[in-house]
C-alpha cells in the first residue's frame, strides 16, 4: 500500500509540469496583457510596467523564471492585486473556501446517503418518490438561483441570518447551504441506486440466508458496497468544493480563493490564474489518490501491492 | 480617588457585560459598511487609476487641496496658496498642525518625495501623466531628466513651491486626485513595496488602514492625529466590494451595507418603489452626444442640426432606454462642473415637446427642407443601448419628415473610423473628463484636434475663444471666456449633446451629509450615521 501511495505521488510530479507548462503558455495565447485597461495606458507608462514585471524578456525566460521559483513555492507576484503575492491571497483565501466547503460535503454526505439509503430500502413508496423528485430539483436548480434566493429570503425578508460578508458562524450558514444542496440531492440518487443494486448482490443475499439481524445486512454489508460510487463521485467533487466556488463567494461576497481564478483569468493575472490552476490541480491529484486508498478500504476485491 | 476608580471600573465593565449580551451601548463606535465597486490594484496610491480605488485613496490620504462635500476644492493640507501673475508658480502654506497617522507632521518635503517618485520610470504609476504640467514631470518619468529637477521645491518644512510649464487653470482640481496626494517618506523608504502592509502604512487622511483581507473588506480606523478629527463623525469605516451590484442592494437592504456605489439598474422601478430616496441618481461628469459631419451639404445648414437636436425626446431616452443611468443633457460641458459658475444650455431645455416639434418644423422649411426630402443615416457602435436610443432618435426624426437609417459597425473599428474623418452623417460618442474643467470638454472640437473633433467643424472665433481661456489665469474671467466658446457650439450644433452620463448610489437614511455631485466624490469624514 505505501509503495503504490509513493507511486502515485512520484507520478503527479509530471503531471503537474504538464499542467503548469501547458497553461502558462496558454494564458499567454488570450489577447491582451494585464495592463490593458479600459483607457489606454501612455506607452511610455507601459513601457516601465512591462520592465517591472520582466514582460520585456522572451517568453521562455518569463518561463523559466517562473518554473524557478513555483520549485521554491514561490507563486509571483499578482499583477491585479498588487498588495499581495499570490501565496498570500491564497494562505487568507484557502481556508475559508476550505471551511465552507467541508461542512457543505460532510452535510452532503451525512444527509445525501441517508436520504438515498432510506429511499432504496422503500423502494417506489411515498418516501422514495419524495427524495428522489426533492433529489431532482436539487440537482435542476443552479447555485446562482438558490444563492440569492436564500440571501434574499433568510437575509432580507426574515432577517435570520446576514444576507452576506464573512466573519461568524452565521454567515457560513446560507453559503454552505447552497453548495450542500445540489451535492445532498447528488448523493442520495447515487446511494439509493448504488443501495437498490447491493440489496439485490449475491453477498448480501448470502448474509440474509445466514439469518443475519436486517441493521447489519443493511450498514455492514449493503451500504459498504453502496457507497464505492458515491466515493469515487465525491474525490473530483471535493476537490472542487474546496478550492471554493466562484458563484457563492460572488453572491455571498466571501473572500475564499473560488473568484481568484475567475477575476485573474479577466484581468490577465497570470501568475494568479498560474497558481489557481496549481492549487486545483494539487487537490484533484490528491483526492484521486484518496479515492483510490477508500476503495482499497471498503471494497475487499480492490488490492493494490 | 481610588474608590471612585473602583466604581468606574465596576460601571464600565458592568456596561460592557451588557452590552455583549443585548445591544450595542450608547458610546460604541460608528462603523459604516461602505459598499464600493471592486478591491483596489493595490493602495500604492501612485499605482492607481480607477474610481474605487479613489474613493479609498480619499479617505485615507489629504493632498494640498481636497474636494468637500459637494466637490467644491477647499483647503487640505495646504491653508492658503499664492498664484504668481503669470500662472506658472503655485505657493503653498501648508498648516502647522498637519500629521501623518503615526503622529510625524505633514512636511512640504513629502510632497516633493511623493511627486518625485510617481515620475520614476521604475514605479511605472499609470496615471503620471494627471502631473505633466509641473516643469520637467515629463522628461523625468521618460529618464531622460533627474527626479532633483522637477519643479516641486520645499521652501521650508511649511512652504511648497510648484512650478508649471504653462499656466493652467484647472491645476488645483488635478492636485485633488490621488495622484496629488503626499508619501510618508520614511516608512516608504523602510518597507519599500510592503509599506501598504497594515500595520507599516502612514496616511494623513482622516482615516488610518486596519486591515485589508481581499474579496471582503478594507478597513480603516479614524486618524485621532488627523488635524480636523473633532469633527470626524465615523469612527470605522469598512470598505466592501460589490462586483455584481445586486449584491449590493441585497445587503442594503438587509441593513448590512450603509451606501452602495453603484446602482443595478435593470431594478431600479423596484429600488424607488422600496428605497424611496436613499436611491440617488446624479450627473456625472461625462456627456454622450451625436456628432453630425458639418461638412456635408445636407446638413451643413445649422438650423437642420438645430431642428433635429429639437426632437430629440432626452428625458424619454434617459428614462426608457437607460433605466435612469443617464440624464437627459441640453449641453456639452456637463453642470456642475468646476471653474464653471453658470452654465449654458440649449435654449429649449424646458419646451413642451410638441412645441419643439412644431418650431423644428418652422426651422427645415427655413432652411429649406421640404418634409421627406431629407434622409440621414445614424452610425453607432454594437451595443444594445446605443442600438435603442438612435432607434429612438430615428423614430422621432420622422415627426419632422426626416428618414434615418441605422448603421451598426464593431466598436474598435468605429472609433478609428470617426477620427479619420470617416463618411459618417450622423454617428454617436461619449466623453468622460479626466478633471473638473469644462476646457477638457470643450476642447474636443478645437479645429486642429483632429483626433476628436469627429465632425471636422472649424470655427475661427471657437478657436480663438479657446486660445484665450488658456492663458487667463483670472478663473472667473476665464469661465466667461469658454461660457462663450459654449454657446457658439450650442448655436451651431456640429455635435447635440442627448445625455449626460450619470452616476447612481444607494444611500441609507441614517446616513447624513452624503451631497451628490458631477465628480460622485464622498469623503467618508464629511457623513455622519445614525443609530
Amino acid at each position: 500500500m505505501l509503495s503504490y501511495v509513493l507511486r502515485r505521488l512520484a507520478s503527479a510530479i509530471p503531471t503537474m509540469f504538464i499542467i503548469v507548462t501547458l497553461s502558462f503558455f496558454m494564458i499567454r495565447l488570450a489577447p491582451g496583457g494585464p495592463f490593458d485597461i479600459e483607457r489606454p495606458l501612455d506607452p511610455l507608462i507601459l513601457e516601465n510596467l512591462n520592465k517591472a514585471y520582466n514582460f520585456d524578456k522572451p517568453l521562455w525566460q518569463q518561463y523559466l523564471l517562473y518554473l524557478g521559483n513555483l520549485l521554491q513555492g514561490d507563486l509571483g507576484p499578482s499583477f491585479t492585486r498588487r498588495d499581495f503575492s499570490v501565496v498570500d491571497l491564497f494562505s487568507t483565501g484557502l481556508p475559508v473556501s476550505i471551511q465552507i466547503g467541508l461542512s457543505a460535503i460532510v452535510i452532503a454526505l451525512i444527509l445525501g446517503t441517508t436520504l438515498g439509503a432510506i429511499a432504496a430500502l422503500r423502494q417506489n413508496s411515498l418516501t422514495d418518490y419524495g427524495v428522489v423528485g426533492v433529489a431532482t430539483l436539487g440537482i435542476t436548480i443552479p447555485t446562482f438561483v438558490i444563492a440569492p434566493i436564500l440571501s434574499l429570503a433568510f437575509g432580507v425578508m426574515l432577517g435570520w441570518l446576514p444576507a452576506g460578508g464573512w466573519g461568524t458562524w452565521q454567515h457560513m450558514v446560507l453559503p454552505v447551504a447552497t453548495l450542500a444542496l445540489p451535492q445532498t440531492a447528488i448523493v442520495a440518487r447515487l446511494t439509493r441506486g448504488a443501495t437498490i443494486e447491493a440489496l439485490r448482490s449475491n453477498h448480501v443475499r448470502t448474509a440474509r440466508a445466514y439469518g443475519l439481524p436486517p441493521f447489519v445486512v443493511v450498514v455492514v454489508h449493503t451500504l459498504r458496497a453502496a457507497i464505492l460510487p458515491v466515493v469515487s463521485y465525491l474525490g473530483p467533487t471535493a476537490a472542487s468544493l474546496l478550492t471554493g466556488s466562484v458563484v457563492v463567494e460572488t453572491i455571498f461576497g466571501i473572500p475564499g480563493i473560488g473568484r481568484y481564478f475567475v477575476q485573474g483569468a479577466l484581468g490577465r493575472d497570470y501568475t494568479l490564474v498560474m497558481g489557481t490552476v496549481v492549487v486545483i490541480a494539487l487537490f484533484i491529484i490528491v483526492f484521486n489518490l484518496i479515492v483510490d486508498i477508500l476503495y482499497a478500504l471498503l471494497d475487499p476485491r480492490v488490492r493494490y501491492d | 480617588m481610588l474608590k471612585n476608580v473602583l466604581k468606574a471600573t465596576v460601571c464600565a465593565s458592568a456596561l460592557v457585560v451588557s452590552a455583549g449580551a443585548f445591544v450595542a451601548p450608547a458610546f460604541a463606535e460608528v462603523v459604516y459598511n461602505r459598499g464600493n465597486d471592486t478591491d483596489p490594484t493595490t493602495l500604492d496610491h501612485h499605482k492607481t487609476s480607477t474610481v474605487a480605488e479613489g474613493n479609498l485613496m480619499r479617505d485615507l490620504y489629504e493632498g494640498l487641496v481636497v474636494q468637500n462635500a459637494k466637490a467644491e476644492v477647499v483647503p487640505g493640507v495646504a491653508e492658503s496658496w499664492e498664484v504668481s501673475d503669470d500662472g506658472l508658480k503655485y505657493t503653498f502654506k501648508l498648516r502647522q498642525n498637519a500629521k501623518w497617522s503615526n503622529g510625524d507632521p505633514v512636511k512640504a518635503s513629502d510632497f516633493v518625495f511623493a511627486y518625485q517618485r510617481i515620475q520614476d520610470p521604475a514605479v511605472a504609476a499609470p496615471y503620471a501623466n494627471m502631473l505633466y504640467p509641473i516643469v520637467n514631470a515629463e522628461a523625468i518619468n521618460k529618464g531622460e531628466k533627474q527626479a532633483a529637477d522637477l519643479g516641486a521645491k520645499a521652501v521650508d518644512d511649511h512652504t511648497l513651491e510648484i512650478t508649471l510649464s504653462a499656466p493652467t487653470p484647472y491645476f488645483l482640481e488635478l492636485l485633488t486626485h490621488q495622484t496629488g496626494y503626499p508619501l510618508h517618506e520614511a516608512s516608504v523608504k523602510q518597507f519599500g513595496d510592503d509599506f501598504t502592509k497594515p500595520g507599516n502604512m502612514v496616511t494623513n487622511g482622516a482615516y488610518m488602514l486596519a486591515s485589508f483581507t481581499p474579496n471582503d473588506k478594507i478597513s480603516m480606523k479614524k486618524n485621532p492625529n488627523f488635524h480636523d478629527a473633532a469633527n470626524v463623525q465615523i469612527d470605522v469605516v469598512n470598505f466592501i466590494p460589490f462586483e455584481d451590484r445586486a449584491n449590493c442592494l441585497r445587503r442594503f437592504e438587509a441593513g448590512e451595507v450603509q451606501s452602495c456605489s453603484d446602482l443595478a439598474y435593470e431594478q431600479l422601478d423596484y429600488m424607488k418603489e422600496k428605497l424611496g430616496d436613499q436611491v440617488h441618481t446624479a450627473p456625472y461628469l461625462g456627456t454622450y452626444y451625436l456628432p453630425v459631419k458639418v461638412k456635408k451639404e445636407k446638413l451643413a445648414d445649422p438650423r437642420v442640426r438645430e431642428a433635429i437636436s429639437m426632437v430629440i425626446d432626452r428625458e424619454f431616452i434617459a428614462k426608457e432606454i437607460w433605466r435612469g443611468g443617464m440624464v437627459p443633457g441640453y449641453s456639452f460641458v456637463p453642470p456642475g462642473i468646476g471653474n464653471y459658475p453658470n452654465p449654458v444650455f440649449l435654449p429649449y431645455k424646458d419646451m413642451d415637446m410638441l412645441d419643439r416639434e412644431d418650431a423644428a418644423k418652422k426651422l427645415l422649411e427655413e432652411a429649406g427642407v421640404a418634409p421627406g426630402s431629407l434622409s440621414v443615416e445614424l452610425r453607432y457602435n454594437t451595443s444594445v443601448n446605443h442600438k435603442n436610443t438612435l432607434t429612438a432618435v430615428a423614430d422621432m426624426l420622422k415627426n419632422i419628415g426626416i428618414t434615418a437609417t441605422l448603421f451598426e459597425m464593431e466598436g474598435t473599428g468605429y472609433f478609428d473610423y470617426l477620427k479619420q474623418d470617416g463618411d459618417f452623417d450622423i454617428a454617436r460618442a461619449g466623453w468622460i473628463g479626466d478633471y473638473s474643467d469644462p476646457q477638457n470638454f470643450l476642447f474636443l472640437f478645437e479645429s486642429q484636434n483632429l483626433g476628436f473633433n469627429y465632425p471636422r467643424w472649424s470655427n475661427a472665433e471657437y478657436d480663438a475663444l479657446m486660445k484665450k481661456a488658456e492663458t487667463t489665469v483670472d478663473l472667473d474671467e476665464r469661465a466667461g471666456v469658454l461660457r462663450q466658446a459654449e454657446e457658439i457650439f450650442l448655436k451651431e450644433l456640429p455635435a447635440i449633446p442627448i445625455l449626460y452620463y450619470g452616476s447612481g448610489a444607494l444611500v441609507s437614511s441614517k446616513l447624513s451629509g452624503w451631497e451628490d455631485n458631477v465628480m460622485n466624490v464622498h469623503p467618508t469624514r464629511f457623513l455622519s450615521l445614525a443609530n
